[in-house]
């Protein structure tokens, strides 16, 4: 479905990479995760497939179709895009929030309205908030909102760049599984990138690992989970298989074990 | 009401609609230019930077600075364009002043709209290209409205700077609320002073509650506000400019120079038009070389001027030919050379003299600047601040070999009071002033005639060459005022206490000089 082939991205006149020559393939309907650190170049991958960000080597496709062949906001039309800054245009209503890609691609008045209507379902907000303005809604129902419209023209693929990462984490947990759900029951293909593994690994069918913009690591989350040849992709998914650990013992009374309490585990 | 306030009121239909005219197409025109300059400023940080530094630079300019320098830019311009095209364009009135509040009313606007437009939140930058906006529709649909607010609220303090500073547009020949200033400054009228302050102000607060509706209305997405705003506003300005256009008959224009003789010889030339059911309209604060060239453009249909600055700023001569010679070879150089006519004297002159108090003169046996010459070592001059620099200065001093004991400096008020008091023995006048009369003062004759005959004369633009109606209103003025009544008109109007408007003035000298009946 998605398919990034050897491509490059370098920032200030070349001398610095963000991404240098990387190949991912997501087939349909899988939910992929990008986890790195901060700087590690997963989101300038994320944004090579919207093209917000042209890659200087390499070539993107999704569907078979390189996506330069068409104009870009022509492509953004057809992939939904979430990201942390949610975005939503203030001066519009949440109704025309989400009927925002809709209108763009010329869909009658009606028909938006229906599907407004079923988004805000889907997302879980009540109708009463179809006619407010962005400002009057928590950053949990802005999100939702945000949501709803990337969904909007029914897009097959969707990108989300840390979506949850600014909310709260009961609220968090809940916006996560809740959108797991619709990416199955939707069919769609789904790209999220994130800094928490804990997130990734409860979400997606795959996780793939960045560092200094290069991938080092690409499998299912209980792959990676049981060990990696890579010490750093070790660390990094250790940490969730530690903090399940320590809930665990804490709910069978006992006091967490020495290993599970520390940090990081001692390099090899 | 009060005859001065009687008087302004009566002339604020033409001045308020000329104002509004000219701010409201410039305020227009500003936008027309600002706004694509706001957009090509966010897009690109160099073109931003020198657009927002040169806009600076113009509003560092003094306003009137900005309108008189329009003024020969123009006249070159339309002279370029009279040979190229075969013809030209007034250098004068409306077309400077809205060229200059134009460039003014750029700059808040500019940068309103530039801060604006860089400031917007990213993430909703972010969201539209995300969406699948085309950068057109990013700009129309998403930038453009929430940097309206702000884009607004720098109209708005545009045009209160645009009303304000068309009060400056008199000088070079358009009417506006400045004509009260002016007018009232020159001849110390401070109720038409303040009468034209307060107009402006008025003006300058009405339109910004008109458009601080449509700003908040615009800010709270109210468009109802936006639009009732917006109606207001334009039924205003459709109101306010109805006089400009509504003129029946095509009337006289009157220019006058910017001093108490020229409003008062003006405001007769008018009430005689007016007898005779003319439509008339004054065009008074001209600048000297302004109202000539206006004259010769058709712009204004008369005004008095004086024979020796003709012979001086428009022919370019230096000689000094007796009186009836100059004058004669002046009116045979208009006609030929500028398609003007001399209607003739109107029987005084307005010249620099020199003036000493009358009892001083006699005691020392003086009558004449000869005589003066002989004493002038042990005396004193005032002059005003232009006197002592101007070429009848360098031509007294020449012809006369003069040499005062000591040279002041004062504003014309002050050199009168100056010489009243025995301050100063001897002072630069003009011939006509009244205050000549009041303080009992002796000119001093010019036997060598060292200085220009300025007689006052009347012309006529080339369109009304052969116009037998304004001539026969104007031709019973030819010779008919002696000096003696145009210094005590000028008194009337001149005087600290118990002042009469112009046209007050004007009506006591078509009586003094029996005029009235003529």
């Amino acid at each position: 479905m998605i398919a990034l082939e050897g491509v490059s991205k370098s920032f200030a006149n070349g001398s610095r990479f963000a991404v240098r020559d990387v190949s991912i393939t997501v087939p349909a309907r899988t939910f992929v995760s990008v986890v790195g650190d901060s700087g590690s170049g997963k989101t300038t991958l994320l944004k090579m497939i919207n093209r917000l960000v042209d890659p200087d080597a390499g070539v993107v496709r999704v569907a078979d179709k390189p996506v330069d062949g068409v104009p870009a906001y022509a492509l953004r039309r057809q992939i939904g895009y979430v990201f942390q800054g949610i975005g939503l245009f203030p001066h519009l209503s949440v109704a025309e929030n989400i009927g925002i890609t809709p209108q763009l691609l010329g869909w009658p008045k009606s028909v938006i309205a229906t599907r407004v209507a079923e988004l805000v379902d889907l997302v879980g907000l009540p109708r009463s908030f179809l006619p407010r303005m962005p400002a009057e809604l928590s950053g949990g129902q802005q999100q939702r909102v945000g949501v709803a419209r990337a969904l909007a023209a029914k897009p097959a693929i969707m990108l989300m760049d840390e979506p949850f990462g600014a909310l709260d984490p009961v609220t968090r947990d809940t916006l996560g599984s809740e959108y797991r759900k619709l990416h199955d029951e939707m069919g769609l293909t789904t790209v999220m990138v994130t800094h928490d593994v804990m997130e990734a690994v409860l979400l997606s069918d795959r996780i793939v690992v960045v560092r200094q913009g290069a991938v080092v690591a690409d499998g299912a989350p209980r792959e990676l989970l049981s060990g990696h040849e890579d010490p750093g992709v070790r660390a990094l998914m250790d940490m969730p298989r530690r903090q399940a650990q320590r809930v665990r013992e804490l709910l069978n009374g006992g006091t967490p074990s020495e290993q599970s309490v520390r940090e990081r585990p001692t390099r090899e | 009401m009060n005859e001065h306030v009687a008087a302004a009121w009566r002339l604020l239909p033409v001045y308020l609609s000329q104002h509004v005219l000219l701010s409201a197409s410039a305020l227009a025109l500003g936008l027309l230019i600002s706004l694509p300059l706001v957009v090509a400023a966010s897009r690109s940080p160099r073109v931003r930077w020198p657009v927002l530094a040169i806009a600076s630079l113009i509003q560092t300019v003094p306003s009137l600075a900005l309108l008189a320098l329009f003024y020969p830019i123009l006249l070159a311009l339309s002279s370029a364009s009279q040979r190229l095209f075969g013809h030209g364009f007034s250098a004068l009135g409306f077309l400077p002043s809205l060229l200059a509040l134009t460039l003014y009313s750029v700059l808040p606007i500019l940068r309103n709209g530039a801060t604006a437009l860089t400031n917007l939140d990213p993430a909703v930058l972010e969201a539209a290209r995300g969406v699948g906006m085309t950068e057109r529709q990013q700009l129309l649909r998403i930038e453009l409205p929430l940097a309206a607010p702000m884009l607004m609220a720098g109209v708005r303090t545009s045009a209160v700077w645009v009303i304000g500073t068309a009060t400056l547009s008199t000088p070079v020949g358009q009417t506006s609320l400045g004509n009260y200033i002016f007018a009232g400054l020159q001849t110390e009228d401070w109720v038409s002073v303040l009468f034209g302050c307060v107009a402006a102000v008025v003006l300058a607060l009405t339109t910004d509650q008109l458009l601080g509706t449509i700003e908040s209305g615009v800010a709270k997405r109210r468009p109802a506000r936006v639009w009732i705003g917006l109606a207001l506003l334009i039924l205003g300005i459709g109101v306010a400019i109805a006089p400009s256009f509504s003129s029946g008959k095509p009337a006289y224009v009157v220019g006058a120079k910017s001093f108490s003789e020229q409003y008062i010889l003006a405001d007769l030339i008018a009430k005689r038009l007016r007898q005779r059911d003319h439509a008339v309209v004054v065009r008074g604060g001209l600048g000297s070389v302004i109202a000539f060239r206006a004259l010769a453009n058709n712009e204004i249909d008369t005004y008095v001027d004086y024979s020796g600055t003709i012979w001086a700023n428009e022919m370019r001569r230096t000689d000094r030919p007796p009186r009836a010679a100059l004058l004669a070879e002046l009116s045979d150089w208009l006609r030929k050379n500028r398609g003007v006519t001399v209607l003739g004297s109107l029987g005084f002159e307005n010249a620099y003299a020199l003036a000493m108090r009358r009892d001083r003169a006699e005691a020392l046996g003086i009558r004449t600047i000869a005589d003066l010459a002989a004493h002038a070592p042990q005396l004193r001059i005032g002059a005003d601040y232009e006197f002592l620099s101007r070429p009848e200065w360098q031509a007294l001093r020449d012809t006369y070999g003069l040499r005062f004991a000591e040279r002041r400096q004062y504003q014309s008020t002050f050199m009168y009071r100056a010489v009243a008091s025995g301050d100063v023995d001897v002072i630069s006048a003009f011939s006509s002033d009244g205050r000549i009369a009041a303080y009992d003062l002796l000119v001093l004759e010019d036997p060598k005639q060292a200085i220009l005959p300025y007689d006052a004369i009347v012309l006529l633009s080339p369109a009304r060459a052969g116009d037998a109606a304004l001539k026969s209103a104007l031709q019973p003025m030819i010779g008919a005022i002696p000096i003696e009544r145009m210094r005590e008109a000028n008194q009337l109007v001149d005087r600290d206490e118990n002042k009469l408007s112009p046209s007050q003035a004007a009506d006591w000298l078509a009586k003094a000089t029996h005029l009235d009946a003529r």
